[in-house]
């Protein structure tokens, strides 16, 4: 049972509880008090003295913003302006706020803000739906489409977007790096052929992608109907991202051990037994290596994109953000910054678990 | 030790004597290209070895021992001369030549049986699956991991998997069994133990074996004949020992046979020169 449970919390990385366990267990309290200690008090400590300097930081270039401001309207408008705008400040008065980076407290105000925004957004649009009910039933029934909401999305909204855009991007790096890979991996001239494309196109930016992928699907989708935004950013995603895939896979497929190839020899496999059988198993470990490079690239460059695109999703919610201006804006950008990070940092954690799942134990030979 | 210097004589073998030959190495050679040239590891090697008998080589380290065994297995090619397994020449490699080397390499993705099942799979693709599953229960059986069928190799101590090494080159049902020094990363114990296990299985299979090995001793306890190859480079057979101990043999008797230390230091006068 405490095994059980320790190897499950490993699993989902959260090893760090592991000498809670032991010291509820009763086992060696002392030595497992202390590895507690070390294991989560510490970096909960670096988290404090993150936000405090994140806060000092803050509160320094606001003041020296605020100084700027009253400077500035002293010598265009007068010791008089300089009074009210120092005033202005101090009220706390919107129009006048020094625009810089928000301070620990702000961005958390407009975490709260984004989450009641998504509170009532969710409200309208289930109002919304109760209201076209009977109608989308008569439509349905005549054949036309439903009627959907078309307001604007919540933030949790746009994040859901653009999972669904990095998934979607992600299946189709490795529908095609893994095929590709394999057929690469098991041949000398293949891969001497093509290297040189691989080598090029690897460091290739995201945004020169989007545009090569919008100058295909621009042409080839003609239908107004269908959603392009979402079909440009999701094929760029993939091609951005699958490099890692290809190249770990052809890696992985020309370098199985010599002894399981001879295996195969002796056996006489034939090609495909060979390949299901031997390599791709023998190479599991290096292609699931590459899924979670290509995963943690996509979801890095999916922003950049989305913000290019201009297709829903965080990245276009920071943009907007930034160019609207407004007085949270930047807090809004900051909560994204963090959101982006966190989702990041869990499709890694997934990854590694199925990555470690993979990973066959050589043994001792 | 004047009286053990003749050359092969299959009278002193009374159950090979009217053994038809099952494998031929005639005028063998074997080159590696090299950046300082080519490299020429073995020249003209010659050898006939009858069915069931079991052959071991010593040799130095490097002479080329592992060429031969690779050669014969079809998994090295030749630069000249001809193998004859069985009266065809050998082209590549296949399952009716069996090969254990020195690292277990077993599928680590596959349990111990399923190790086994993928080439029960190939040899005997008519038989019904129950057959097949019982086939390799048995062999698994044989080497005594009979509560291990589903253990992975990592589960699996060395000496373990060696042990699934053995059952799975077995129940191939070869021809030949080719082992390149099989026990080689073994313990002392381990290995004594899993010599006694291929001489065991080997005399209930009657399948001709070669092993190469560095150890005298085992070379002495496992074979009918040890055959002695030169150094590289161009190595050959230098020297043939024909051991007649009676068979199934156990180590006590062996060891304790009146002529074993002659055969012993006949060896090892051959590798000190
Ligand atoms: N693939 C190869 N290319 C070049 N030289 C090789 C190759 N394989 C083995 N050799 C050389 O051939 C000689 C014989 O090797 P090997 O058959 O492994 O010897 P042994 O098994 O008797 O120790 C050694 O000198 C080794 O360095
Ligand atoms: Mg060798």
């Amino acid at each position: 049972m405490k095994n059980k449970s320790i190897k499950t919390l490993k699993f989902l990385g959260l090893g760090f509880l592991e000498p809670l366990i032991h010291m509820i267990d009763g086992e060696e309290r002392r030595k497992n008090a202390t590895r507690f200690v070390k294991g989560s008090l510490l970096p909960l400590v670096s988290i404090f003295l993150f936000i405090f300097l994140w806060h000092q930081g803050a509160m320094a270039l606001y003041n020296s913003e605020a100084k700027e401001r009253i400077e500035k309207a002293r010598i265009e408008q007068g010791e008089q302006a300089a009074l009210d705008m120092k005033a202005c400040i101090e009220s706390g008065e919107v129009s006048c706020q020094p625009n810089t980076l928000p301070s620990p407290a702000k961005v958390y105000q407009a975490y709260i803000a984004l989450w009641q925004d998504h509170l009532s957004i969710s409200q309208k649009k289930s109002e919304f739906k109760e209201k076209v009910s009977e109608t989308n039933a008569q439509r349905e029934a005549q054949g036309l489409d439903p009627i959907t909401y078309t307001g604007r999305p919540s933030f949790l909204d746009q994040i859901g977007t653009s999972l669904k855009t990095v998934a979607a991007g992600f299946l189709l790096a490795m529908l095609i790096a893994v095929p590709i890979g394999v057929v690469i991996g098991l041949s000398d001239s293949l891969r001497t052929a093509f290297n040189w494309l691989i080598q090029i196109f690897k460091p290739v930016s995201p945004v020169v992608w989007l545009l090569l992928v919008f100058m295909v699907v621009k042409t080839v989708i003609k239908d107004p109907s269908i959603d392009k935004s979402f079909i440009i950013s999701s094929i760029s995603v993939g091609l951005c991202a699958m490099w890692a895939t290809l190249v770990n896979t052809s890696m992985g497929v020309s370098s199985v051990d010599k002894d399981y190839l001879n295996v195969a020899k002796v056996l006489k496999l034939n090609i495909g037994q060979n390949i299901f059988k031997i390599v791709l198993p023998a190479s599991l470990p290096l292609i699931f290596t590459g899924l979670r490079i290509t995963v943690s690239v996509a979801w890095m460059v999916l922003i950049a994109i989305e913000l290019l695109a201009q297709s829903p999703g965080l990245g276009s919610f920071v943009w907007e953000e930034f160019q609207n201006g407004g007085n949270d804006s930047n807090a809004k950008i900051i909560v994204a910054m963090f959101v982006i990070g966190i989702i990041g940092f869990v499709l890694d954690r997934i990854m590694l678990s199925v990555q470690n799942l993979m990973t066959f134990n050589k043994g001792i030979a | 030790m004047e009286a053990l210097l003749k050359k092969v004589d299959y009278q002193v073998m009374p159950h090979l004597e009217d053994k038809p030959v099952m494998l031929e190495c005639q005028g063998l050679k074997k080159v590696y290209p090299t950046p300082k040239g080519d490299y020429v590891v073995l020249d003209d090697l010659k050898l006939t070895i009858k069915q069931s008998e079991f052959v071991s080589i010593i040799g130095h380290s490097g002479c080329g021992k592992s060429t031969l065994l690779t050669m014969i297995a079809g998994l090295n090619e030749l630069s000249g001369g001809k193998i004859i397994v069985d009266g065809l020449e050998v082209r590549d490699a296949g399952p009716d030549r069996a090969v254990v080397f020195q690292s277990p390499s077993l599928l680590p993705w596959l349990t111990a049986q399923q190790n086994l099942m993928i080439g029960v799979n190939q040899v005997f693709p008519h038989g019904s699956k129950a057959e097949r599953v019982e086939i390799c229960k048995y062999y698994l059986d044989k080497v005594g991991l009979g509560n291990d069928f589903n253990k992975r190799p990592s589960e699996l101590s060395q000496g373990m998997q060696q042990r699934v090494g053995l059952a799975r080159a077995f129940a191939l049902k070869p021809k030949v069994l080719l082992l390149d020094e099989p026990f080689g990363m073994l313990d002392s114990l381990t290995r004594g133990e899993l010599q006694d296990l291929l001489l065991e299985i080997w005399q209930k299979e009657q399948i001709t074996a070669i092993a190469i090995t560095h150890d005298v001793d085992e070379s002495i306890f496992l074979a009918d004949r040890v055959i002695m190859m030169t150094s590289g480079p161009y190595a050959k057979i230098g020297d043939e020992l024909v051991i007649p101990f009676e068979r199934p043999r156990n180590r006590k008797d062996v060891l304790e046979h009146p002529d074993y230390y002659d055969y012993r230091s006949y060896l090892l006068n051959f590798l000190n020169h």
